[in-house]
């Protein structure tokens, strides 16, 4: 589904991704996991099409088209979804006004007919009962006021809604007490956990993967995946750190 | 005396940041007067915005409002059109008088769109409250000139004055002076003046989320005019004003 062949890119001159490349197959979740500053936000910012991230090398195929030659909103069209780490506050644009504008609008590019007021309502109210999240919130202007975790369950609501193929999830699990981790990890499994869709789960830690079990985890070191393996990997770098498990021959 | 000769130059205070050369064969004798009885509310919308095309002349709304004794008078405006749109509003209030305003302009090109305004509380316990939105792009100028007068009697009045300037592209820009002559010394008088650009983070944040870049706009501009019509308790005029603002972004001209 996701192909990303020696890419690299940089910001501000400094080459961050360094030759990476991965694949991600439908209906695989794929944890990623790296020490801090290895790439891994960067790498969901190239994917998304951040401006100010240049590309200056590979190729990213996602779903049989060049990733890299639409923009960021006609990636999101294209069945792309990402997952913020620090979702940004939007005031006096209701999450209501701001998911309904940003569905129809996937949905023309689609050719598909706009969703009205009232469907609209129906599923965001939907998708919210499952991450948890009260209709008065996404009445609310988008993530202000929203504590951490909120954010993080708004954002999964924005991916139910929005239903993705694909989603890159940036940290998804940080700011999370435990409670909320669970709702986030099963609300992951119940959008994303399907034969034609696939996930891209940034994370640090163990606890996230514990609900969304993942098919294959890679590390992320030095802009570049030093090691792909199965779930049993972060279960090592958990017990024995990045140094240890990175050490040995791939 | 000829006409010429009573035109307002940009050495005048009221006119510093206008297009003065715009003036030429106009009638600036034009006042309007609205006088809104004791106890009375009157609301007036008022649009300035293009017929059969782009207006490139000069539109000028002149009115000299009296409110009576705790009466109500609220302006809601949108500048959207003319070469240079101008609104100038002379107030006076009576004691326990409200004046409401919000004003939006919009523009780009070298238009000049400005709002102008003189709030005299003549009275004691006259409120008055104006928010100004001003969206700007190519050489395109927004200004808002207020002054507030707070006679020596003119105990607890409270005077408020918000202006917002967004630049959507560099060359345009935005102009506010506040002035505040305060006689009496128990008042409250407010006013607060900024200006910036579009985040770009939100609009990466909304771009990822499936809004092209002219969407994202939209919404972030709607948003931000949105302040100016708060107050306006009317959701078909609401509405109406936000369209023309908006069909004047969406056209960019």
């Amino acid at each position: 589904m996701l192909k990303i062949e020696n890419l690299t890119a940089e910001i501000d001159g400094k080459t961050i991704l360094n030759g990476l490349s991965l694949e991600v197959a439908a209906g695989e979740v794929h944890a990623i996991m790296g020490p801090n500053g290895a790439g891994k936000s960067t790498l969901s910012y190239v994917l998304g099409g951040r401006p100010g991230y240049e590309v200056t090398g590979g190729s990213v195929t996602f779903r049989g088209q060049d990733l890299l030659d639409l923009e960021p909103h006609e990636r999101a069209a294209a069945g792309l979804f990402l997952g913020f780490q620090y979702p940004v506050e939007i005031p006096g644009v209701s999450n209501v006004q701001f998911l309904r504008e940003a569905l129809n609008a996937q949905r023309k590019a689609r050719g598909e007919e706009a969703l009205s007021g009232g469907e609209f309502l129906k599923l965001a109210k939907d998708k919210a009962g499952l991450l948890g999240l009260d209709m008065d919130m996404l009445k609310r202007n988008v993530n202000v006021g929203f504590s951490g975790g909120e954010k993080k369950r708004a954002e999964m609501v924005q991916m139910g809604i929005l239903d993705p193929a694909f989603a890159v999830l940036d940290e998804t699990d940080s700011g999370l007490d435990i409670d909320a981790l669970r709702v986030v990890g099963e609300g992951i499994n119940a959008i994303m956990r399907a034969p034609d869709k696939a996930v891209l789960l940034i994370t640090h830690y163990q606890r996230l993967l514990d609900v969304v079990k993942p098919d294959r985890v890679s590390i992320l070191s030095n802009g570049r995946i030093v090691k792909t393996g199965g779930p049993e990997l972060a279960l090592r770098l958990e017990d024995e750190g990045y140094d240890a498990v990175m050490a040995e021959p791939a | 005396m000829s006409e010429a000769a009573t035109l307002p130059t940009r050495r005048d205070e009221a006119w510093r940041y206008s297009d003065t050369d715009a003036l030429a064969g106009i009638d600036l004798g034009n006042w309007r007067a609205v006088d809104v009885a004791p106890g009375e509310t009157l609301r007036e919308t008022l649009a300035v915005e293009d017929e059969n095309g782009i207006a490139d002349g000069t539109r000028l709304t002149r009115l000299r409002v009296s409110i009576g004794k705790g009466a109500r008078y609220e302006l809601f405006g949108v500048i959207a059109s003319a070469h240079l749109g101008r609104v100038e509003v002379e107030v006076t209030l009576a004691e326990g008088a409200h004046f409401e305003m919000g004003g939006i302009t919009v523009g780009g090109r070298d238009t000049v769109r400005e709002f102008v305004t003189r709030v005299v509380h003549a009275e004691p316990n006259a409120t008055s409250n104006q928010v100004v939105r001003s969206v700007h792009w190519g050489q395109g100028t927004g200004n808002f000139l207020g002054n507030i007068e707070v006679v020596r009697h003119a105990q607890k009045t409270d005077a408020a004055q918000s202006f917002k300037g967004l630049l959507l592209e560099k060359g345009a820009s935005v102009n506010a002076v506040p002035q505040l002559e305060i006689f009496a010394d128990d008042v409250k008088c407010a006013h607060g003046a900024s200006v910036g650009q579009m985040d770009e983070n939100a609009r990466f944040y909304m771009a990822a989320r499936g809004l092209s870049p002219e969407l994202s706009r939209r919404l972030l501009v709607q948003a931000f005019i949105g302040d100016a019509l708060v107050a306006l308790d009317d959701e078909a005029e609401h509405e109406r004003l936000l369209q023309v603002a908006l069909d004047k972004l969406d056209k960019h001209l």
